[in-house]
């Protein structure tokens, strides 16, 4: 990483973390997704016995992939799944809300035409705006998982739905495809972020990003789409993909010269 | 130090609209060391020439050189040599003044960071402000505070676009003052600005742009080449025929009179002055004081424009 890419972080995380809205939306909102499931489990490892429940409410395909496994345990893990997609979403809230004023905010105050005159190109000012983004939202994301994972003990989980948490599934999902959706959630709100000139539809478009991890969202609870290893590999893949044409767009469509003369 | 051949930026807005022209064709040279004031009215394309120069936005047609470099193909290097105050040059209001300097040191690849921003906020003034938040600042502050950020690589060539504009007369003096010493300094300084008094105080030359240059000289030709040498003869009282009896000397190239004022057009007044007041002191008028009319460069800015909008 260079002393350019460096500074630019360090100026985005000294600018935005004196905003108290941007701090508590990094702070707070992690914090209420990560309560969320260990209220819900405490709830229900109380209420719920081991065979508890009744399967016939669940989507047949997720029911069929609960084999092995009772009905109580089953329905803790359907629902867990659901939450499981908030700690997806959450990597993207926190870079959306930096990334999304990142350009627009240098623009409206006039402080993009003395930053595009130094000696920084465009690759490293992106670069550095997309981690500054990028970077809390990922931390927060790992922080709060590890502090879920620490309490589920505390809230009656049984040993099969730690592992289920604690394995490949959710590891996937927490560790691999929540970054990877950070970054094409950060370099889509660049771009919107480099072509429009007010902060407020800068952050409206960008959360069209979350649209997709919607669509999963309610995918799962139809039972349409069921989170295992496989449709997470295939997400990743997917995200990969993405990622790379997201930054390689983003690239190609910051245009200097049209961003300053066409600010007004 | 900057060298410019036909440069031209044409600007389309959109497919189905022409192209327009905001700098023509501008060939120009800015010799190393030296103060060039770029005089024009607002949306004369100024803004846009200094973009070129400083790599910001790149020409349409014509070849641009700074410090050798070529703009287009060396832009980074060209960043790299030379520092900008832009007509509106926008801080991070959160952040201090000294975070702000070392934001703009770290990316210009500074040595001694530190140093170099208390260098300049103790150049300028505000050195006992550096931990307050920009956003608190004055806009003399504020300009301040540009100017140092422009200044912090230590730059060879500097440009300057309306460096007092909307600052108080003391504040703008500062930053005048602050120009000298850097003219003093030996830096090549590019100044746009509208402040006619100011151009002529500080430039060794300038052009008078609208799209295209309409002229280039230094202050005291452009004076002479657009109204000659003048010279005014204070007098007691206007005598009858005292003004024809002038205008028959040698060498007098036109004479007026205002009031009790003669203002004699010379080609030479050190030469020929001693012989006018021998003539009118003969003629029995009362010579008070002498002296030459200068015009301001207002006058020779407008007579240029006027001209310009003349033949177009």
């Amino acid at each position: 990483m260079t002393e350019r890419i460096r500074t630019i972080i360090g100026k985005e995380w000294s600018e935005v973390f004196k905003n108290r809205m941007v701090l508590f939306t990094v702070l707070f909102m992690p914090l209420l997704f990560t309560a969320l499931p260990l209220i819900m489990l405490g709830t229900m490892s109380g209420a719920v016995g081991a065979d508890a429940g009744d399967m016939t409410d669940m989507p047949a395909q997720f029911a069929r992939a609960c084999v092995g496994l009772s009905s109580g345990e089953c329905m803790q893990i359907y629902l867990l799944n659901e939450f499981m997609l908030l700690f997806m979403m959450m990597p993207l809230i926190i870079p959306i809300t930096i990334a999304a004023y990142s350009v627009v905010g240098e623009k409206t105050t006039r402080s993009l035409e003395p930053l595009l005159a130094t000696p920084i190109t465009t690759e490293e000012l992106l670069a550095g705006k997309g981690l500054a983004a990028v970077i809390p939202g990922v931390l927060a994301t790992l922080l709060c998982f590890g502090l879920f994972v620490a309490l589920l003990p505390l809230v009656g989980v049984g040993e099969r739905i730690f592992a289920y948490i604690t394995g490949p599934t959710w590891l996937l999902a927490v560790l691999v495809a929540g970054p990877l959706m950070a970054v094409a959630a950060v370099n889509f709100a660049l771009i919107v972020s480099s072509r429009v000139n007010d902060p407020r539809v800068a952050e409206q478009l960008s959360t069209v990003i979350i649209v997709p991890l919607l669509a999963v969202l309610f995918g799962s609870l139809a039972g349409i789409i069921v989170l295992n290893v496989t449709n997470m590999l295939i997400g990743i893949a997917i995200m990969v993909v993405a990622d790379v044409a997201l930054i390689y767009v983003g690239a190609r469509l910051f245009q200097r010269e049209v961003i300053l003369t066409r600010w007004k | 130090m900057i060298q410019t051949e036909g440069l031209t930026k044409r600007f389309t807005k959109s497919k189905k609209e022409a192209p327009i022209t905001a700098v023509d064709g501008l060939t120009l040279n800015v010799a190393e060391g030296e103060v060039f004031g770029f005089l024009g009215p607002n949306g004369a394309g100024k803004t846009t020439t200094v973009r070129m120069l400083t790599s910001l936005i790149a020409p349409s047609e014509g070849r641009a050189f700074v410090d050798k470099l070529q703009v287009g193909k060396d832009d980074q290097k060209i960043r790299e040599r030379v520092g900008i105050l832009t007509e509106t040059p926008g801080m991070y209001e959160r952040l201090s003044a000294e975070r702000n300097l070392t934001i703009f040191a770290r990316l210009y690849g500074v040595k001694d960071v530190n140093g170099q921003v208390e260098k300049y906020l103790r150049m300028l003034g505000l050195w006992e402000r550096r931990f307050d938040e920009v956003g608190s600042f004055s806009k003399g502050m504020r300009q301040k505070l540009a100017i140092a950020r422009a200044l912090l690589h230590e730059p060879r060539i500097v440009f300057l676009d309306e460096p007092t504009s909307g600052l108080d007369p003391e504040a703008a003096k500062l930053v005048r003052d602050f120009i000298e010493e850097l003219k003093t300094a030996g830096r090549t300084i590019f100044i746009c600005t509208h402040n006619l008094d100011e151009a002529d105080r500080l430039c060794d030359r300038i052009g008078i742009f609208k799209t295209r240059l309409i002229t280039v000289d230094s202050p005291e030709n452009l004076r002479e080449k657009l109204f000659g040498r003048k010279v005014v003869f204070h007098l007691q009282a206007m005598l009858p025929g005292l003004a024809e009896r002038v205008r028959g000397l040698p060498a007098v190239k036109d004479v007026q009179v205002v009031d009790s004022r003669l203002l004699v057009s010379l080609e030479d007044p050190e030469a020929q002055n001693p012989g006018i007041v021998r003539a009118l002191v003969e003629a029995g008028a009362g010579v008070q004081f002498v002296g030459e009319l200068r015009h301001s460069l207002e006058d020779i800015y407008l007579e240029m424009i006027r001209q310009e909008e003349a033949q177009s």
